[in-house]
């Protein structure tokens, strides 16, 4: 069969900027930093005491109480996101083909609050194995794609991807292969972390992870910057509606982008340091042009993985130059982590969404957070640093790298008929 | 109502997410209070921590209304 044009028609958005897409991307286009000290647990003996929380945020507001205490949040999250997505989709369920839609959801970690929560409550006790009949199915990372399902009867393909920190977009790509031969004709995709909590934090710590500038939490996410100490962990959920370009004709439904080409790649290098060379991020990137059929100057815009670690922000831009050359002078570079920090197994979906956006209002989301140059990179390149820029995008690429060596990048181009 | 019976009341309002006035003695788990398997072991656990009390669960079994969760409690509860 001929491969099918896939098409984005539906967004969701719950994140550290905002409980839907437009506070989202209003919080981006402004460049405000999501960062604050950590309301939800005692972090005051950790090396790290601040994150990117979702402010005001209570499950219930969204679905019965019934629902929301059989899930961990990070299904909560899912739920929540993807039926954002659904209703800005305008998906009819009864004039389209249920066994044909499907699920493939990213998640890195899955239900770890509620499960270190039982742990604790176990071994303070006296032995007697009290575990919740709904232990398991809070956990799995596997559920947040189930209850979608169930939510919507959603009968189609339907898993989770996990590749840490690269884990939505891997989804994303799965999605759009589905989509582009035949096998659904419309996916919910996406990816949710919600793991800020003692164990995670104290664990990436102690791997020296994470930015420590506990006395100015909402400058220390800045990518790029001389003085970047590590990365500020952050939480939420993106969700996409992608489908076939005759699917989404078909119901008339709104189009914001095309999803055109994807990529995934290993470092095969080391367990958390990227490769030095940015080996597996430039071969990423180099197979997502090919997969979209694109030359590297039809990119206008990369949204980077730029974590604001010191090793990692370096490879990555030694890969863009290599795989760029001269285009790389002319594009837009960003990294939206300066503001919502780093939502790991779901980075991919809210960058996506900011991709997305870009296009749609020809305004690249900046850089923040920038005080000081850093000698090893090439001055010459624009950052966007500080302040949104306005230009026109006619393709938008997203890179996400996770621990692992996992490599993973996304191409959405302006939708031409 | 006895101290047992406004704790389970509570604990069943919790858990099922259903209105206190359903909570009657003769209302069954799963065909009044849209209990599902999973639910109802969650609830006998729940009562297994709140009364301090480990229900064996050949008796669980049996205990699938308001009332006789009220009841097995009242007998076995020190």
């Amino acid at each position: 069969m001929q491969p099918r044009r896939v098409v984005v028609t539906g967004l969701g958005a719950l994140t550290p900027l905002g409980n839907s897409v437009d506070e989202y991307w209003h919080g981006l286009a402004n460049g405000v930093s999501g960062a604050d000290y950590i309301k939800q647990f005692d972090a005051s003996k950790f090396k790290t005491r601040f994150a990117c929380e979702l402010k005001n945020f209570d499950a219930t507001n969204y679905m019965d109480k019934k629902d929301a205490r059989k899930m961990d949040p990070f299904t909560q999250t899912a739920v929540i996101a993807s039926d954002q997505a659904v209703a800005d989709a305008k998906i009819d369920r009864n004039s389209i083909d249920v066994d044909r839609v499907g699920v493939i959801w990213g998640t890195g970690v899955g239900g770890m609050i509620n499960f270190c929560n039982e742990l604790k409550e176990f071994y303070q006790g006296d032995g007697t194995p009290r575990f919740s009949p709904f232990l398991i199915p809070r956990l799995i990372l596997d559920i947040a794609a189930g209850y979608i399902s169930i939510r919507n009867g959603f009968r189609g393909p339907n898993f989770s991807v996990v590749s840490a920190c690269a884990s939505a977009t891997n989804a994303i790509i799965d999605a759009m292969y589905h989509i582009r031969w035949g096998k659904a004709d419309m996916i919910v995709t996406g990816g949710s972390e919600n793991i800020i909590n003692a164990a995670c934090v104290g664990g990436f710590n102690a791997m020296k992870a994470l930015s420590e500038r506990n006395d100015d939490p909402k400058t220390a996410s800045r990518p790029f910057d001389a003085d970047r100490d590590g990365f500020v962990m952050g939480e939420g959920a993106g969700a996409l509606i992608v489908e076939s370009l005759e699917h989404a004709q078909a119901r008339g439904a709104h189009i914001y982008a095309e999803l055109v080409g994807g990529g995934a790649t290993a470092d095969a290098h080391h367990l958390t340091a990227p490769h030095p060379e940015g080996l597996g991020a430039k071969n990423v990137m180099t197979q997502a042009l090919k997969d979209a059929g694109m030359e590297a100057h039809e990119i206008d815009y990369i949204n980077v993985h730029g974590t604001s670690t010191p090793l990692g922000d370096v490879a990555e831009v030694k890969a863009i130059q290599q795989v760029f050359g001269e285009a790389a002078y002319k594009m837009n570079i960003s990294s939206t982590k300066s503001m919502t920090g780093h939502l790991l197994g779901a980075a991919g979906a809210v960058e996506a969404i900011a991709a997305i956006k870009s296009i749609i209002h020809g305004l690249v989301p900046p850089t923040i957070n920038h005080f000081t140059d850093d000698p090893q990179l090439d001055p010459k390149l624009n950052f966007t640093f500080n302040k949104a820029q306005q230009r026109e995008v006619r393709a938008a690429l997203s890179n996400t790298f996770g621990f692992g060596g996992h490599n993973a990048s996304v191409i959405f181009k302006k939708f031409v008929p | 109502m006895s101290d047992i019976a406004s704790r389970v009341k509570k604990i069943i309002i919790d858990k099922l997410g259903v209105d206190e006035a359903e909570v009657n003695p003769e209302a069954s788990f799963t065909n009044d209070l849209g209990a599902d398997s999973l639910d109802t072991v969650e609830l006998i656990m729940e009562f297994e921590k709140e009364f301090n009390i480990s229900i064996p669960d050949e008796q669980a079994e049996t205990i699938t209304t308001v009332g006789q969760a009220v009841a097995y409690l009242e007998e076995h509860v020190k």
